[in-house]
C-alpha cells in the first residue's frame, strides 16, 4: 500500500519529501477497518488512516459525512462495530486507559458540566487526567489567559455564549499536554480574533511535536492551517495524505467539490426571486 | 393552521413511538391503565345515575372539581408538562397567536389523559338520564370543564415557569411551590376532625362552595338545569366561561411572552476560585468527589431532593402525630438520597463524556459519586433521626434510627452504583423548566427503580428487622442495628462500587452513546 504512494512522480522530481519520512515515526493515530453501523444507517463503512505524528492534519467532508462518528471512534467515545484504533502505538479499544492518557479530546455536541465555573473545570479535567493540584491549577491559569476568558474564569460555564464554551473546551483537551490533539468543529461560533489565536496555540503545539487533527467544513481554514488532509464522504475515506496530494494543484474546495460532486447549480428557485411574490 | 399543529402532534407521537419499542410498550400499558381507569369511571357513574338527584350531584360536581384539581396540579409536582409541543419551538414562524392557542389547545387534548379526559367527561352525561332537559347542559359543562383542564394547566404551569426560574434562588423558589403542595395532604387531613367518613358526611356545605369555583362551576350547569334552578344555573356558566376566558388569556400572555424571551436564567452566577476543587485530595477520584458535591449544591436537580427531605418528619408528624411513623423518616431518607445517584449519570447528560474521554477509573468514578452523596446523606440522616426520635418522644430509639439510616443509605448507595453503570434513562436536563418533562421515559428506567429497591430492600433486612425489633420494644435490637448498620451499608457500598467501576470501565462509551442518543 505505501508503495503505491511512493511512486515516483516525474513532475516533482522523484522528490516527496515525506515519502521517506512516515516510517521513521510511529504514526499518532492509526485506524484501520472502522465501521459503525447506527440502525439501518451505515455511518462509517471501512474507514483507514495514517495520522503522521506531528502533522496538523484536517478531516473535511460533508454535512453527514461520518466526520463526527470517525472522530468519537477515534477518541474512545464510541464504540466501534469494527475496526482498530492505535494511538501513539497503543491499542486504544484494547487499553482504554493507557491510550486515553495520551489523547486531548473536543467532541462537537455534547455538553460540558457546565455548572462549574472555567477554572474549576479545566482543573477538573485536569485532576481527571491524574495531573497534582499545582500543575493543574498553573496549567489552567496559563490556558484561561491563552484563550482570553481570564475575565469570565469565575464565571459558571452555563452563563458562557458558545464560543466561550468551544474556548473553554479547548483548554480542557490541552491541560494534560496530549501527544494527539483531537478536535471536532474547534471554530464553530467561534469570534475571528480567538479563532487566531487557537491557530496560534495550534500551531505552536505543531512546532513543538504535537499531531492535531481538527474537523471542518471550512475548506479554507483546512486549507492554510494544514498539512495533512483527507476527504471524507459517506462513511469512506475518498482521498488522504499531504494537503498538496489530495488538492493535486487545485485549490481544494475545488478538489473537494470535484471528489464528492453534488453541486446543484442553483438553478429551480425562481420563486425565491423577490419580484415573483 | 390549526389543523397542521394537530397533525404535527399526531406525526410526533407517532415517530416517538417508531423510535424506541419501549416507548410503544410504555404507551401501550400507559393506554390500557387509563382505558381500565375509564371503563371504571364510567362504570361508578352508571350506577349512581340510578340514584338520588342529590348523589348524582355531589358526584358529578365534587369528581368533576377533583378531575379539574388534578389536570392544574399533577403537571406541576409530578410529571410535568408534555413538552412535545413547546411553544417556544414556534417561535420563528409566523402563525397568529389565538389560531396557535387553539392549535395547541387541541394538540394537548390529543394525548393519552386528554383522550381520556375527553371521554370521561363526556360520559358523566349519563347522570343526568332521567333528566333529558339537563343533557345538553351537561355536554355543555362536560366541554366548558375539559377546556379548563386544558388551558388551566397551561396557564398555571406558563406562569409558575416564569415565576421560578426568575428567581434569584431558584432552588428555593421550587422549595416554596412544591413543599406546601407535599404539606397539602397531611395538612387536610388533620383539619378534617377525626372520625369523619364519607358516609355520615354533610358535603352540602363544601359542595355549595365548589360549585361556584372555576373547579367546579362547569359541572354544576347540567344540575341547576335538571333541577330548573335557572337563576344559578345562568351564574355558574358565567363562572365556567370566564374561568375558560382566563385561562386562555393567561395562556395567551404567556405564550407571547414565551414567543418574544424564553424562558431562561438570567442572573449570572460566579464562585470565586477553586471552590472544592481546591481542598480534596488532588486525586482522579478526589476530583469526582469534588464535582459531585458541588453539583449535590448548585443544580437544582440535587438540591431540591436535598430541600424536600427534611419535609418528610414533618409529613410524617402531621400525617400520624404522636405516633410511630415519624421514625421511618431517617431510614427513608437514607434510602432516598442514597438511591439519587442511580440516575447520577443520566443527570450529567452528554457531559458525561469528559469522564470517558479520560483515563479514568470506573472504581475512582463510581466512589467518587457515592461519597459525594454520602456526604449529604449522613448529615441528613443523623440530623432527621434525632428530630423523629425526639418528635416520636422515643430517644431510646435513636441508636436504631441511625444505624438502620445509615445501613439503608450505604444498601442505596451501593446498589445504585451499579444500577447507573447499566442503565440511563431521559431524565430532566438542568437548564429544562421545572415543569416540562422529557420525552420516553421508558420501561427500563421503571424496572431499574423496581428492580433497585428489591435489593436494597433485600440487602438491608438485617438491619431494618433489627430496626424494627427496637421498634417493638427491644432496645438491645437497637444497639445491634447501631453496629449492624454502618457495617453493612458499607460492605454493599464497596461490593456496589467495586462492581458498577468494573461494569463502568466496559459500559462508559454504551451508556455515552444512549445520552448522545436522548438530545
Amino acid at each position: 500500500m505505501r508503495a503505491a504512494t511512493r511512486v515516483t512522480r516525474p513532475g516533482r522530481g522523484g522528490l516527496d519529501p515525506y515519502a521517506d519520512a512516515v516510517p521513521d515515526v510511529a504514526p499518532a493515530l492509526v485506524l484501520r477497518g472502522l465501521w459503525r453501523r447506527f440502525g439501518a444507517k451505515t455511518a462509517v463503512a471501512g474507514i483507514d488512516l495514517d495520522v503522521p505524528a506531528g502533522s496538523f492534519y484536517g478531516l473535511v467532508g460533508p454535512n453527514g459525512a461520518g466526520k463526527t462518528t470517525t472522530l468519537l471512534m477515534a477518541t474512545g467515545l464510541l464504540r466501534p462495530d469494527a475496526g482498530q484504533v492505535w494511538v501513539g502505538g497503543v491499542d486504544l479499544w484494547a487499553d482504554p486507559v493507557r491510550g486515553k492518557a495520551l489523547l486531548g479530546v473536543l467532541p462537537d455536541g455534547v455538553k460540558l458540566f457546565d455548572r462549574l465555573t472555567g477554572a474549576q473545570l479545566v482543573t477538573y479535567a485536569g485532576l481527571l487526567h491524574g495531573l497534582d493540584r499545582p500543575t493543574a491549577t498553573r496549567r489552567a491559569d496559563d490556558l484561561l489567559a491563552a484563550v482570553d476568558l481570564v475575565a469570565d474564569r469565575d464565571t459558571l460555564v452555563v452563563d458562557y455564549s458558545a464560543g466561550m464554551a468551544k474556548k473553554v473546551s479547548l483548554a480542557c483537551a490541552l491541560v494534560h499536554a496530549p501527544r494527539l490533539l483531537v478536535l471536532d468543529e474547534p471554530f464553530e461560533a467561534v469570534d475571528p480574533i480567538s479563532a487566531a489565536n487557537i491557530r496560534d496555540i495550534l500551531a505552536d503545539y505543531v512546532r513543538g511535536g504535537g499531531t492535531v487533527i481538527v474537523s471542518s467544513h471550512v475548506m479554507d481554514l483546512v486549507q492554510r492551517m494544514c498539512d495533512h488532509v483527507a476527504v471524507i464522504a459517506a462513511g469512506h475515506v475518498l482521498a488522504a495524505g499531504t494537503l498538496d496530494e489530495v488538492r493535486a494543484g487545485a485549490t481544494l474546495e475545488d478538489r473537494f467539490v470535484e471528489l464528492v460532486g453534488g453541486r446543484t447549480g442553483g438553478e429551480g428557485l425562481a420563486w425565491l426571486r423577490t419580484s415573483s411574490a | 393552521m390549526v389543523a397542521h399543529l394537530v397533525r404535527l402532534k399526531l406525526i410526533l407521537t407517532a415517530n416517538g413511538l417508531r423510535r424506541n419499542a419501549w416507548v410503544v410498550v410504555g404507551f401501550v400499558v400507559g393506554s390500557l391503565y387509563g382505558l381500565g381507569v375509564l371503563v371504571g369511571c364510567l362504570a361508578a357513574l352508571g350506577y349512581v345515575s340510578t340514584q338520588a338527584f342529590e348523589l348524582r350531584e355531589m358526584t358529578g360536581v365534587l369528581a368533576g372539581a377533583g378531575l379539574v384539581l388534578l389536570w392544574w396540579v399533577v403537571p406541576l409536582v409530578a410529571f410535568g408538562l408534555d413538552a412535545t409541543m413547546d411553544p417556544a419551538r414556534f417561535a420563528p414562524f409566523p402563525i397568529p397567536r389565538p389560531q396557535l392557542l387553539v392549535g395547541l389547545t387541541l394538540a394537548g387534548l390529543l394525548g393519552v389523559p386528554g383522550v381520556l379526559t375527553l371521554l370521561g367527561a363526556l360520559g358523566s352525561t349519563v347522570l343526568w338520564w332521567h333528566e333529558p332537559r339537563a343533557i345538553p347542559a351537561a355536554l355543555l359543562g362536560a366541554l366548558l370543564a375539559v377546556l379548563t383542564c386544558l388551558l388551566g394547566s397551561r396557564a398555571l404551569a406558563g406562569a409558575l415557569a416564569r415565576v421560578v426560574v426568575r428567581r434569584r434562588v431558584r432552588e428555593a423558589g421550587v422549595a416554596l411551590v412544591l413543599v406546601p403542595l407535599v404539606l397539602a395532604g397531611p395538612i387536610l387531613t388533620r383539619l378534617v376532625p377525626a372520625g369523619y367518613s364519607l358516609k355520615d358526611a354533610d358535603v352540602t356545605p363544601l359542595l355549595r362552595v365548589v360549585a361556584w369555583t372555576p373547579l367546579g362551576a362547569a359541572w354544576s350547569l347540567a344540575p341547576d338545569v335538571a333541577e330548573g334552578r335557572w337563576g344559578q344555573a345562568a351564574g355558574r356558566l358565567l363562572v365556567a366561561l370566564a374561568t375558560v376566558a382566563a385561562a386562555a388569556l393567561a395562556w395567551d400572555r404567556s405564550l407571547r411572552r414565551a414567543l418574544v424571551e424564553p424562558v431562561r436564567e438570567t442572573t449570572k452566577r460566579r464562585d470565586r476560585g477553586l471552590g472544592l476543587f481546591g481542598r480534596v485530595p488532588a486525586t482522579p477520584l478526589g476530583a469526582v468527589y469534588a464535582r459531585c458535591l458541588t453539583y449535590w449544591v448548585r443544580d437544582p436537580r440535587y438540591a431540591l431532593a436535598v430541600v424536600l427531605v427534611p419535609v418528610l418528619p414533618i409529613v410524617f408528624a402531621l400525617a400520624d402525630p404522636g405516633g410511630r411513623l415519624v421514625v421511618v423518616a431517617a431510614p427513608l431518607s437514607g434510602f432516598l438520597m442514597g438511591w439519587a445517584i442511580a440516575a447520577d449519570v443520566a443527570y450529567d447528560g452528554t457531559a458525561f463524556w469528559l469522564h470517558v474521554a479520560s483515563p479514568l477509573r470506573g472504581l475512582a468514578d463510581r466512589w467518587g459519586r457515592a461519597l459525594a452523596a454520602a456526604s449529604v446523606t449522613v448529615v441528613v440522616v443523623l440530623t432527621l433521626s434525632v428530630v423523629s426520635a425526639m418528635l416520636s418522644h422515643r430517644l431510646t430509639l435513636l441508636p436504631a434510627l441511625v444505624g438502620c439510616g445509615l445501613g439503608m443509605a450505604g444498601c442505596a448507595l451501593g446498589v445504585a452504583s451499579v444500577a447507573s453503570a447499566l442503565v440511563v434513562y431521559p431524565v430532566r436536563q438542568p437548564g429544562d423548566s421545572p415543569f416540562s418533562i422529557r420525552q420516553g421515559a421508558t420501561l427500563p428506567a421503571f424496572l431499574t427503580q423496581i428492580g433497585g429497591w428489591a435489593l436494597v430492600a433485600a440487602f438491608s433486612s438485617p438491619v431494618t428487622v433489627l430496626t424494627s425489633l427496637a421498634v417493638a420494644g427491644h432496645p438491645a435490637a437497637g444497639w445491634a442495628a447501631l453496629v449492624v448498620g454502618p457495617v453493612l451499608g458499607g460492605g454493599v457500598l464497596a461490593l456496589g462500587a467495586w462492581l458498577g467501576g468494573r461494569l463502568l470501565d466496559r459500559t462508559g462509551p454504551d451508556l455515552l452513546r444512549r445520552l448522545l442518543a436522548m438530545t
